[in-house]
């Protein structure tokens, strides 16, 4: 899968579950300030992800990811 | 079949084969829901108290403290009946004895099955409830985790336990529309208050107030109501369903 496809699946994930527009899905978006979601909303955007991408995120990774940017190198590195 | 039927709300009640749990089945039955129950040993003694014309109880047989049986019980109701939209975490048991007799294994055995099965049936359920926005999960707690009971070390442990979970679980989940509430019961007449033998269930009745044990249906009254849209604005809730006897605990 091209980055450019990957990145559109990731996003398509973050709309559904986030229930936001897709352009305000930008590598710089911070979760909690720009997507306006709360924790229940990543777990549930990791699960989403883990689900559509078939792979698993650990609890520890999860530290420290803020940005869409952050969370999507997180996925597609695990690709 | 039952999937077909459009009204009602699916409910699956764990431990639903006897006691309180069947007759929170059969209530919800009765609102017209779609109900699902799991049971260990024993499947429903249809069609003892069921109205012949609801639809029959989905029986699944699921041991709570096997989480792969927690998770085919789900994947089986889901396929059937859809995804659970009331979750009633009734399963329990005992092992009383007193403290200075209790094997670690009966410990363990009860706080297994009574406080990590509802650890293992909520966290199941709990993933399409937040994707719904709504759901009602009510667990069933016991007047012993907070009046203690000698010889139920384990049993009031687990019991207690309950609360805890489901006061913080309610905090996770409230702004999905989730409710979690407790259920109380004080003495019940089932085969658990049975096992008791007759003097400590005479003396067990002389503290309650209300001077005689509850039916399994006075229980599931409560249940049905914490599951109701009458009661959308509690969560968190304690309900104790006692004839009185913790009162003020």
């Amino acid at each position: 899968m091209s980055d450019v496809a990957t990145f559109e699946k990731f996003k398509a994930c973050a709309v559904e579950v986030l229930q936001v527009p897709e352009d305000k899905v930008v590598l710089e978006a911070r979760f909690g300030d720009d997507l306006d979601a709360d924790s229940l909303d990543l777990v549930e955007l990791v699960m989403a992800l883990e689900e559509a991408f078939d792979v698993t995120v650990e609890e520890s990774e999860l530290e420290n990811i803020e940005t869409v940017g952050q969370a999507y190198t997180l996925i597609s590195n695990k690709l | 079949m039952a999937g077909d039927k459009t009204g009602g709300r699916v409910v699956l009640v764990t431990g639903g084969s006897r006691g309180i749990g069947l007759a929170c089945a059969r209530r919800f039955q009765a609102l017209g829901d779609r109900v699902a129950i799991t049971y260990r040993r024993a499947a429903v003694p249809e069609p003892a108290g069921a109205d012949p014309d609801s639809p029959p109880l989905v029986a699944v047989s699921c041991d709570v403290t096997d989480p792969a049986q927690v998770e085919a019980a789900f994947e089986n109701v889901e396929k059937t009946l859809g995804p659970v939209e009331v979750l009633v975490a009734n399963a329990g048991i005992t092992k009383d004895m007193l403290l200075l007799r209790m094997k670690e294994e009966s410990w363990s055995e009860v706080i297994d099955t009574n406080l990590t099965g509802v650890y293992r049936t909520v966290r199941r359920a709990l993933g399409p409830m937040v994707r719904a926005h709504g759901g009602r999960i009510v667990i069933v707690s016991s007047v012993v985790g907070f009046l203690g009971s000698p010889g139920q070390v384990n049993y009031g442990a687990s019991k207690a336990g309950l609360v805890g979970l489901a006061r913080s679980l309610a905090r996770e989940v409230g702004s999905r529309g989730i409710t979690v509430n407790v259920v109380a019961p004080g003495m019940v007449d089932t085969d658990m208050i049975a096992a008791l033998g007759d003097q400590r269930a005479d003396q067990l009745r002389s503290m309650v107030p209300l001077g005689r044990a509850a039916t399994p249906d006075e229980v599931a009254g409560a249940v049905v109501f914490l599951s109701s849209d009458d009661a959308a604005y509690v969560t968190g809730a304690v309900l104790p369903v006692d004839g009185g006897l913790a009162m003020g605990l």
